[in-house]
């Protein structure tokens, strides 16, 4: 198997920040560190579209700047565009669009939606670039739950999880939708997960996406201390946790078809990742963990047998 | 170059004589044509602008609002169903202050499935910020697309040009089609006042929830720019007069002098109108005719300025506000509020969901109120089944 993060003492990181002191999103929100990571690689020619979720608060402290054009300074160091909550991908295409007609082809537009932005009400934006593929980027960071409105249930929500719409005894039924297959089945040139746990394996996909055109797609768990009930400092813990336990994979595909596991998990029980989680406490019945258990082995073999197929 | 063609190809030229750089589309009878049109335009070379046929009108919208923030002149076309379902960022286009120009075919509201006329789809939209302009022939359709742009880039305000479904988007009729050079005087590169790209480094709309009144601000802003739009049409208008021969108007008067009744109207019975009108003033009865042209931002100081004194003013609404009534009514109404020697304004509802209307019914409404004083109910229906 080959390893992208065996490859780390090849990949120097940028020196560069692109994110200034001082956003406003919560203390241990991992959406933060992701785009940092990110920008290092992209680099200044890239311009961030955003829909509504907890990321627009990235910008929130140039809230305070007054400009009649609408138009402030950035809370990162690259241009933000926001825009309405289901239409990031598109507005990005309209974006790029707008970028190449005037002779640049050279700007990264790079779309960040949470995962409701993404998975639910913006699939359709999403599907119609992939489709067509857009010369775009797309980054979900997931926190599996509407978490800008408080914790709602989205359809990235796993299985038995408790959010504020699906309260106990009653948590959420039914599995995680599978964005990775959705966007493998458009044959996206380059689809891949990430953590902010393993960086090296984020800087290196965005990389490798880099040079690619196309719609290129990014899935990032990222795990969201006041929604998922745990003290921030146990954010990249938890991220670990999450593709050590082959809940969350490390992997990427090209071209729908090529897989590639970019880490190999050390396959820790997946009792020891939701314990670290409030959002799981009920669940702690042997015959609960089991039925997540067996559910993630068949997903970690399905994926193994694409990855061999 | 004169040409015969339909009021949707009309749009189309006026769109490509526009010279876009970028245009979104997604399918809606009875606006294909316009797109499709375009699409030949593309794929032939005349038309240079990038094209994203994209997967829903909402997505059209997007993308035109993503592209115009890049400093580009965008164009998108519509109808009915798609104008609704673009509802939510036709307030982001208006409330970023971004010049689109979008072609509006007026077709009813399902349900059920009906393609026919009604101007309720973009009636209905009146408060998103949009200017709205009221189409009555191909050559004005073709025409209004270019004068569309000069407004809307000189305010930084989108704007609607609305012509009705059939009666004009599938009838054909002599256009002249101005050269391109002279369009290109007319009609220069579009020039932002400011703008996305990677450079600048700026934020665009950040949340505006811990400082409210920045945005309260903006609306202000918005609204003065409204308020700026029947100065900036006239002068447009009289520049295209200058170079092309033609002029429309914020209003247009046919027949006010000394007129007892006034019919106001807008879109293609406007034509059939100005027929019964000429007929009573043969028989010598004193009917004219006011066509709205501009419905946003509504004419209030024209309307009270030309109906003043008129003893009897007729409203011919294609549309319906359920629980409140005619659209155009409504507007003139309040219009009127303020001024003295008030007009009695009569409220009717016609030919709504494509039904036809014809000089017979124009004429039985004129008939009707010739003789009576004051309207028997405040929404007056013609040719209902009840
Ligand atoms: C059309 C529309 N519906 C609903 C909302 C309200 N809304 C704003 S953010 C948000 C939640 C976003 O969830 P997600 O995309 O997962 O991002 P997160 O906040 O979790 O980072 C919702 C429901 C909206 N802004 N627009
Ligand atoms: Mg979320």
């Amino acid at each position: 198997m080959t390893s992208l993060l065996a490859e780390k003492e090849k990949f120097v990181v940028p020196e560069e920040e692109y994110i200034y002191q001082g956003h406003t999103l919560c203390a241990g929100c991992s959406a933060a560190l992701i785009i940092r990571y990110v920008l290092k690689v992209l680099g200044p020619k890239t311009i961030c579209v955003v829909p509504a979720c907890c990321f627009t608060l990235m910008s929130g402290r140039s809230t305070y700047g007054r400009d009649s054009q609408l138009t402030m300074p950035s809370g990162l160091r690259i241009s933000i565009l926001n825009c309405a909550f289901e239409t990031a991908a598109v507005t990005a295409s309209g974006v790029k669009a707008g970028l190449e007609a005037q002779g640049d082809y050279e700007t990264t537009v790079l779309a960040v939606a949470g995962d409701g932005g993404t998975f639910d009400i913006g699939l359709q934006a999403l599907s119609g670039a992939a489709e067509r593929n857009d010369d775009i980027m797309y980054l979900c960071y997931d926190n599996e739950a509407y978490m800008n409105t408080g914790i709602q249930r989205s359809s990235a929500t796993p299985d038995g999880c408790w959010t504020t719409t699906t309260p106990l005894p009653r948590p959420k039924q039914g599995a995680k939708k599978n964005i990775m297959e959705i966007m493998a089945a458009h044959k996206v040139p380059y689809a891949a997960t990430a953590t902010p746990a393993f960086p090296f394996d984020l800087m290196q996909k965005v990389s490798k996406a880099k040079q690619k055109r196309g719609t290129r797609f990014f899935h990032v768990l990222c795990p969201c201390p006041t929604g998922w009930r745990f003290s921030p400092e146990f954010s990249i813990k938890i991220s670990r946790m999450a593709v050590e336990s082959k809940v969350f994979p490390l992997y990427e595909i090209e071209d729908g078809e090529k897989y590639t596991i970019t880490y190999s998990p050390r396959g820790v029980p997946v009792r020891q990742y939701l314990e670290l989680q409030g959002r799981f406490r009920h669940l702690m019945t042997e015959q609960h963990i089991a039925r997540i258990q067996e559910n993630v082995d068949h997903h970690w073999e399905r994926l193994v047998r694409q990855v061999q197929a | 170059m004169e040409k015969v063609i339909s009021g949707n190809y009309a749009a189309a030229y006026g769109a490509k004589l526009a010279r876009p750089k970028f245009i979104a589309f997604y399918p809606i009878t009875p606006q294909t044509t316009i797109v499709e049109k375009l699409a030949d335009f593309s794929s032939s070379g005349e038309l240079e602008a990038k094209f994203i046929p994209v997967e829903s009108e909402h997505s059209a919208m997007a993308a035109c609002i993503g592209a115009a923030n890049t400093g580009v002149r965008t164009f998108t076309a519509t109808s009915s169903q798609g104008l609704a379902l673009m509802h939510e960022l036709l307030f982001w286009a208006a409330g970023a202050r971004l010049p689109i120009v979008m072609s509006n075919v007026h077709r009813a509201l399902a349900p059920p499935t009906n393609l026919g006329a009604d101007q309720t789809d973009s009636f209905a939209q009146r408060d998103t910020g949009w200017i709205q302009l009221e189409c009555e022939s191909a050559q004005e359709v073709l025409d209004s697309i270019l004068q569309a742009y000069r407004i809307a880039e000189e305010v930084m305000l989108p704007c609607m040009v609305c012509h009705d479904a059939f009666y004009l988007s599938h009838t054909y009729e002599p256009v002249d089609i101005p050269e391109a050079e002279l369009v290109d005087s007319y009609l220069p590169p579009y020039v932002p006042p400011f703008k996305l790209d990677s450079e600048n480094r700026l934020t665009f709309y950040a949340s505006s929830t811990r400082c409210p009144a920045t945005q309260y601000e903006f609306r202000y802003h918005a609204q003065q720019a409204m308020e700026r739009v029947p100065a900036v049409l006239r002068k447009a208008d009289e520049h295209f007069y200058e170079l092309f021969g033609r002029r429309y108007g914020i209003v247009e008067e046919y027949y006010l002098d000394g007129a007892e009744l006034v019919i106001v109207a807008a879109g293609t019975m406007v034509s059939t109108v100005r027929r019964v009108v000429e007929e009573f003033r043969q028989r010598g009865e004193r009917v004219g005719l006011l066509r709205i042209r501009m419905f946003r931002p509504f004419p209030k100081e024209e309307i009270r300025h030309l109906l003043k004194g008129v003893p009897k003013v007729a409203v011919f609404d294609r549309n319906i506000s359920l629980g409140e009534g005619g659209i155009l009514s409504q507007s003139i109404k309040s219009a009127l509020y303020h001024t003295d020697q008030k007009p009695v304004v009569f409220g009717f509802i016609v030919g709504l969901c494509g039904v036809d209307i014809t000089q017979d019914i124009v004429g039985d409404i004129v008939d009707y109120t010739l003789q009576q004083d004051t309207p028997e109910e405040d929404i007056i229906w013609t040719e209902v089944i009840r």
